[in-house]
């Protein structure tokens, strides 16, 4: 009884974090706690990022069972490296997604930079550098370009963005002139940098090794300045056990990936990460970011709390257009040549649907970069199970499409979730 | 200010007082030599039906619209503040009807959105989530209230907490007058009482409140002076405790000869003769 009466009084709480006063919370503590929390999240229809988890998980399985070369280090090395220029641009569509757009052109728009470096390099003589910021430049302005007919004309993103895909279509073309294809030099960095480049050995591991310690130290430094303030904090065990696990997994991954004939991590597929790793960090930690979001959830009160609306849709446009170039140039490289079907093919809805894939809502708001690579993991897996097993592209077109209905029918029944368990 | 009505002398200064405004919108005379005042620590309601003015007034003193004549003391200066962003800045708050808040993000983000904490110079543009979150947890505590987190979205809150969510983001700049517009419109019994809860709580923190509503029984529960706009003109002003519903209904529409009132006359000489009795 005394107990009871104790844990009323107001200097029981003050031992308390702060933000876990509040009676009504409901908040467990420990490992059984955290489990029960996500538990509760995912009935609420709040998946994050497992449904794609689990759908690696699955095609996997299928294609090991189908052909057991699916999961060596070989083909996983590949499944990476043609993954990375097609997730860079996915990562653009993301933030477009997120602020409830579309930019249908980025197919054309990479075509269109890769031409233009090309032309550049090969026909010019101009050196790699001029070349990729040709490539780049035509990004920006791009970016440019639709984020004014978008915020001074008002003409909605699907309509510029589709006479965007017609017209870069028409550039690439004007630009390659009646050859048809150019092709890059083998012992161009860039070149190098997208086909040959690997990490190996020693280097590997350290680089495993500073990821995981960054990890840690950047965790164990927040932990400490929220338990300074009063706040609650993640539990220290917690956080040594995942960063455990991390460590442990890539370990693994990386010796895996070189053993039996692969090469390890590639340099393109690297460079993919880490921008992802850069934008999720820029969208979650920066005002930039909690201004995209918050323009994507509701731009009237955005605007309203003085947040310059215009200027975050011309970052995200030039973002999106930009990104597309660099992953553009990127295939380029990595084919070696650029040419009349370069970026019209399946690029466009490749990147569009590993967005929508990975779990970036259609509708605004509601996304993470992660989902660009997730989600062409998930595409490429497919791909080149299909290859493995000797499927032809029809019938790659058709589970592509599938897989897509999927995801979005995910999302949508997560939504009905959300909106019933109060998690919008 | 020729046309001063009989108004009893301010004790103390008002922290906001507005002279003979005036609007205009076409061929519409919105707002016709409106006066309004707000001390610290005071509740004014302001009442009208629909088409009085309120919301054009709300839209002066936010800054919305600029008045075509009339004077706005702010803190015994002259001002005239031009958008909600300037007039905040100035010490003026307003939680408009709609809330405007993003459903997507969570507490924190909402209450400091446009004005977010940011880590030091050396890396401007990442939020400070830490001093932001203790921050909010100190003004949901001033304002003693009940949020269970505030790393959920805004989505998984009720009607009454979304409200406090934006009453408290009115907070932020520690504004001396904070406007509610209609506060209490789309809520339920529970969660009206604890807007008003919210609003005496603002009263005790000394700002000065200006609440516009339709609703007679939240006025007179919460407000200190009600003030009655009609036709874009002060009708009447009066003081909570001297006025009945009928009193004010009666203000409102201007007329005396309605059903409420007839009503409460009845009811009133029914009264008298029980108690002759």
């Amino acid at each position: 009884m005394t107990d009871l009466r104790r844990a009323d009084e107001p200097g029981q709480a003050v031992s308390l974090p702060t933000d876990l006063a509040d009676e009504r919370l409901v908040a467990g503590a420990g490992m059984s706690g955290w489990l029960a929390s996500v538990g509760t999240r995912l009935k609420g229809g709040d998946l994050g990022n497992l449904p794609v988890i689990l759908g690696l998980l699955v095609i996997g399985a299928v294609f090991y069972a189908q052909e057991p070369t699916f999961l060596s280090s070989r083909q996983l090395v590949s499944i990476t490296q043609f993954a990375a220029p097609v997730g860079i641009i996915s990562l653009g569509i993301v933030l477009v997604l997120l602020l409830g757009e579309i930019d249908l052109s980025v197919g054309s728009m990479s075509g269109m930079a890769a031409a233009v470096m090309t032309v550049q390099i090969v026909t010019h003589g101009h050196s790699m550098i001029i070349g990729m910021l040709a490539g780049i430049l035509a990004g920006v302005a791009v970016g440019v370009f639709y984020a004014v007919l978008y915020l001074k004309v008002g003409v909605p993103s699907f309509v510029i963005t589709l006479a965007g895909l017609l017209g870069f279509q028409g550039v690439l073309l004007q630009v390659l002139g009646k050859n048809g294809t150019v092709n890059l030099p083998d012992d161009l960095w860039l070149v190098e940098f997208a086909r040959t480049k690997y990490v190996t050995g020693t280097a590997s591991y350290v680089l495993v090794v500073a990821v995981v310690a960054v990890y840690l130290l950047a965790h164990l430094y927040g932990a400490r300045r929220r338990r300074k303030a009063g706040l609650s904090a993640p539990s220290l065990v917690g956080l040594l056990v995942r960063s455990a696990l991390m460590l442990g997994g890539l370990l693994w991954l990386t010796s895996y990936l070189q053993a039996g004939g692969g090469r390890g991590w590639g340099y393109l597929w690297l460079f993919f990460v880490s921008l992802v790793v850069l934008m999720d960090l820029a969208l979650r930690k920066t005002t930039w970011g909690r201004h995209v979001f918050a323009v994507g959830g509701n731009e009237e009160a955005a605007r309203r709390s003085g947040i310059k609306v215009g200027r975050i849709y011309l970052s995200v446009f030039v973002l999106c257009s930009t990104l597309a170039a660099l992953g553009g140039m990127l295939i380029a490289a990595q084919l070696t040549s650029v040419s009349q079907a370069s970026g019209t093919t399946d690029t466009n809805l490749t990147a569009i649907a590993a967005a929508v894939i990975g779990g970036t809502s259609l509708f605004g708001g509601r996304g993470s970069a992660y989902s660009a690579m997730l989600g062409i993991l998930v595409l490429q897996s497919i791909q080149s199970g299909l290859n493995v097993i000797g499927a032809d592209s029809p019938i790659r077109f058709m589970i592509t499409g599938g897989v897509l209905i999927l995801a979005v029918a995910i999302d949508s029944v997560a939504r009905r979730a959300r909106s019933s368990s109060g998690r919008g | 200010m020729a046309a001063a009505p009989a108004m009893e002398m301010p004790v103390r200064d008002a922290v906001l007082s507005l002279t003979g405004i005036n609007k205009r919108f076409g061929a519409v005379q919105a707002l016709t030599d409106v006066h309004l005042r707000v001390d610290a620590g005071e509740v004014v309601a302001l009442v009208g039906d629909n088409g009085a003015g309120k919301s054009t007034l709300v839209k002066v003193i936010s800054g919305v619209y600029t008045p075509d004549a009339g004077k706005i003391t702010f803190d015994s200066k002259p001002v005239a503040p031009r958008g909600p962003a300037q007039a905040q800045a100035l010490g003026i708050a307003t939680v408009f009807q709609d809330l405007a808040l993003c459903d997507n993000l969570d507490v924190v983000a909402n209450l400091f959105l446009g004005s977010e904490h940011r880590l030091g110079p050396g890396l401007a543009p990442v939020l400070d989530e830490v001093s932001m979150e203790q921050e909010a947890w100190r003004l949901l505590r001033s304002l003693s209230a009940k949020i269970p987190s505030v790393r959920i979205p805004i989505a998984a809150l009720s009607g009454g907490q979304r409200q406090t969510v934006a009453i408290a983001r009115s907070l932020v700049g520690n504004p001396k007058v904070v406007m509610l517009d209609e506060p209490t419109a789309a809520l339920g019994v529970a969660q009206t009482a604890e807007v008003l809860n919210l609003i005496e709580r603002l009263r005790e923190n000394g700002l000065g409140v200006i609440l516009v509503s339709h609703n007679m029984a939240d006025v007179q529960a919460v407000a200190d002076r009600i003030v009655v706009l009609r036709l874009g003109r002060n009708a009447a002003e009066f003081k909570t405790e001297e006025v009945s519903t009928a009193e004010l209904v009666a203000a409102i529409t201007g007329a005396s000869d309605n059903v409420v009132t007839e009503r409460a006359q009845r009811a009133k000489f029914t009264e008298k003769g029980d108690r002759d009795d």
